[in-house]
């Protein structure tokens, strides 16, 4: 197992800051700084944040900039050891059964030591991510922990601490070198503290103006500058409405996007209209702020001087 | 600077976070050292950048810690690590929750539970016990006495809030329901792989969690101090309860019910709400807990209580869009009015009115009785949403024959 080559960890805070820039990510200070403590003293980086400020594309940029696989595992309500670890190929022993039964070959202590080994069993990412046997230890992403039940917080409280895991039948298997783990959430409940301790906590808020003015064109190159100008200015006024979602980061580059595929070279009251709904996503939302709201804002957008600062939601 | 200084002085850093409700343990300290060992101390952003990651947990604490940062390590030209203001004796402005307000009507319940009262009216209740239950369990809310609070207090803290469970998408066996693969193949093994015993698996089920909004303002003050007592109840008797008081704004209370005492948790909520009697605008919190509070305590289909007489000076038109909003978002809507325990009552106020139209149940809540019937009630609840609303009320507002098919107890 001596196959697993450590991470080649970024020397400095800004040296990974460029790594992730060259990936098009804009990290700010912060954000870089969090992530470089969890390279370097090895503990899952926590990012907590409204939905759509770009916590998964964190974990994307510092897998590629690490060079390494991502893993993912994204929870839902339910999710349990079966989904998240590993689970037994079941039509495949049942088969396996019946087989050894034709062949007469059937043998009970053999049957069970046949059944239970590795060529049955399905690896879930979890056990992907800690299994590995040669190459770099990957990046575990757990992604929307706070949509996971509390057991399962429990359980994974246990594997982020020793990073081994025993499946009863197959023994202990244990991480040569422990994978880089980035769990992510949008806050919608509380996550235990019990698990949060062991992590180190970045807090994720929109961008101001001029972090996702650079977002856009690292994203969507194709968008003109001053489309691309327009668009942040008009998303940042957006947000300071009292909706009941604001428009995430990747809204914006939805929407950027799709003004780009209908070649709008600038913003104008009916285009907004028209592609509201790649913006807000309810009903209420998109009705209070079409027609004259859209004006008065697109005309406080407009209005906005390159560089000229503007507070942004709280 | 020398590296004990700073040491020393990282250490009371962490302290005083500890004291304003950070949780800072010592392996966190390590970490702090470590990090800040290969950062190094050049930066100031960066080792603030540094600290706000490992100290802080939740979003709550990020304010804490800015606050706490910019005053303990001052960026003066002198010793950076000069003697912080609060060990002079100096008050940090950071210091957690701070007591604001005044409790208002709270003030003589407290005296008498503090004068041992309440425990020494017990003997004398002796054989007309139960009789004095009985009239208690049918008065009405606002002509409590407060020694009559805390008896009623007991007799509610019997009651059972059990609510209809909703099915999580976890597993567990059961007799009956989809076979178990996993226990299939273990237990047949024995069998030489011929399927004899079949084990099956269902869906666990879960307790359906409780949302109570209950309104503060000045018109429901002969009902709010009992009513707390009731939210306080709800929340003992059960572990997921999220609670809001509101008058013309909205307050997350649910931490504070989660005292020790009944005292101290009316206390308490009575201290973090500020518009505690004021006017009641309905629409505007339900505003603020639709936009701000929805995606966070709306999950896993709850039941939501809002408690309130609706009587509301707002927009009817944002009491009903606001209204119907929750009602999407939860499983069941229910409206307790205090004002339906009295015979003469016609919800002809705008809001309730508005409000009548989306609510799934519209009942009384003045008195004990009425408090077993909504126990009752929440026990029986269907499990398919909106299933069995008790009445039709848009049709029937303006009939005054029907008005009143909960109200019992006060006649």
């Amino acid at each position: 197992m001596a196959g697993v080559r450590a991470l080649a960890l970024p020397e400095s805070i800004d040296e990974l800051q460029q790594q992730l820039a060259r990936q098009h990510y804009v990290a700010d200070r912060a954000l870089s700084v969090s992530a470089y403590l969890a390279l370097k003293l090895k503990r899952p980086l926590f990012l907590e944040g409204e939905a759509g400020v770009g916590k998964t594309e964190v974990a994307k940029a510092l897998a590629a900039a690490l060079g390494t696989e991502l893993i993912r595992l994204q929870c839902y309500e339910g999710l349990d050891i079966n989904h998240a670890v590993y689970e037994w190929n079941y039509p495949r022993q049942l088969l396996e059964i019946r087989l050894l039964e034709a062949a007469h070959a059937i043998d009970r202590q053999a049957a069970a030591r046949q059944l239970f080994t590795e060529e049955f069993l399905i690896k879930r990412p979890l056990l992907r991510a800690l299994e590995r046997t040669g190459g770099q230890p990957p990046l575990l992403l757990i992604d929307e922990i706070d949509r996971a039940d509390e057991e399962f917080e429990g359980y994974l409280l246990e594997l982020l601490s020793d990073f081994q895991i025993t499946i009863p039948e197959l023994g202990t298997i244990k991480a040569v070198e422990p994978p880089v783990v980035v769990i992510t959430s949008n806050r919608t409940r509380e996550v235990h503290d019990a698990l949060k301790r062991r992590c180190l906590y970045c807090w994720i808020d929109y961008p101001d103006f001029d972090k996702e003015y650079q977002i856009v064109t690292a994203k969507v190159p194709q968008a003109s500058e001053q489309l691309a100008r327009q668009v942040t200015a008009f998303v940042q006024e957006l947000r300071t409405e009292d909706l009941y979602k604001a428009a995430g980061v990747s809204e914006t580059l939805d929407w950027t996007a799709a003004l780009v595929t209908m070649n709008a070279d600038a913003l104008d009251p009916a285009t907004v209209d028209e592609t509201l709904g790649i913006l807000l996503k309810h009903q209420e939302d998109i009705q209070a702020v079409r027609g004259e709201r859209v004006q008065t804002l697109l005309g406080r957008a407009l209005m906005r001087q390159p560089g000229t600062p503007r507070e942004t939601r709280p | 600077m020398t590296g004990d200084a700073f040491l020393r002085n990282l250490l009371l850093f962490g302290r005083l976070l500890r004291q304003n409700g950070l949780n800072v343990h010592p392996g966190r300290m390590l970490d702090a050292v470590g990090a800040l060992e290969s950062i190094g101390v050049g930066s100031r952003r960066d080792v603030r950048a540094a600290l706000r990651a490992l100290f802080v947990h939740r979003y709550d604490d990020l304010a804490v810690f800015e606050a706490a940062f910019d005053l303990f390590w001052r960026p003066s030209g002198g010793e950076p690590g000069g003697v912080p203001l609060w060990s002079l004796g100096e008050r940090p402005t950071v210091v957690a929750r701070p007591v604001r307000g005044t409790p208002v009507s709270l003030e003589h319940e407290q005296r008498s539970t503090g004068s041992d009262q309440a425990p020494a009216a017990l003997p004398d209740m002796g054989v007309s016990a139960y009789s004095a239950h009985d009239v208690l369990r049918t008065k009405d809310f606002s002509e409590f006495s407060p020694d009559e609070i805390a008896r009623a207090h007991r007799l509610m803290s019997g009651a059972a809030w059990r609510l209809g469970a909703r099915r999580t998408r976890r597993w567990e066996p059961a007799r009956r329901g989809a076979p178990d693969l996993r226990r299939v193949l273990r237990r047949n093994l024995k069998h030489a792989g011929e399927l004899l015993d079949v084990p099956a698996r269902r869906r666990r089920t879960k307790p359906r969690p409780i949302v109570v909004l209950c309104d503060v303002s000045g018109s429901m003050e002969g009902y709010s101090r009992m009513l707390l007592h009731f939210v306080f109840g709800i929340a003992h008797a059960r572990r997921s309860v999220e609670a809001f008081l509101f008058a013309t704004r909205l307050t997350r209370v649910t931490r504070y019910v989660s005292a020790r005492g009944v005292d101290d948790a009316v206390a308490r909520m009575g201290r973090a709400v500020v518009d505690w009697g004021g006017g009641t605008r309905i629409g505007e919190s339900l505003r603020t807990f639709n936009t701000k509070w929805t995606r966070r305590v709306m999950r896993h289909g709850p039941v939501v209580l809002i408690i309130s007489d609706g009587w509301d000076r707002g927009d009817p038109a944002l009491v009903a869009r606001e209204m119907a909003r929750v009602r999407r978002s939860c499983h069941r809507l229910i409206w307790l009015n205090p004002l339906l325990g009295s015979s003469t009552y016609e919800p002809l106020t705008r809001g309730m009115r508005t409000a009548l139209r989306v609510i799934d149940d519209f009942m009384p809540v003045h008195n004990i009785v009425s408090l077993d019937r909504l126990a009752d009630h929440l026990r029986a609840l269907p499990d398919r949403r909106g299933g069995g609303r008790s009445e039709p009320w848009t049709s029937k507002v303006r009939t005054r024959s029907t008005l009143r098919p909960h109200a019992s107890g006060s006649s």
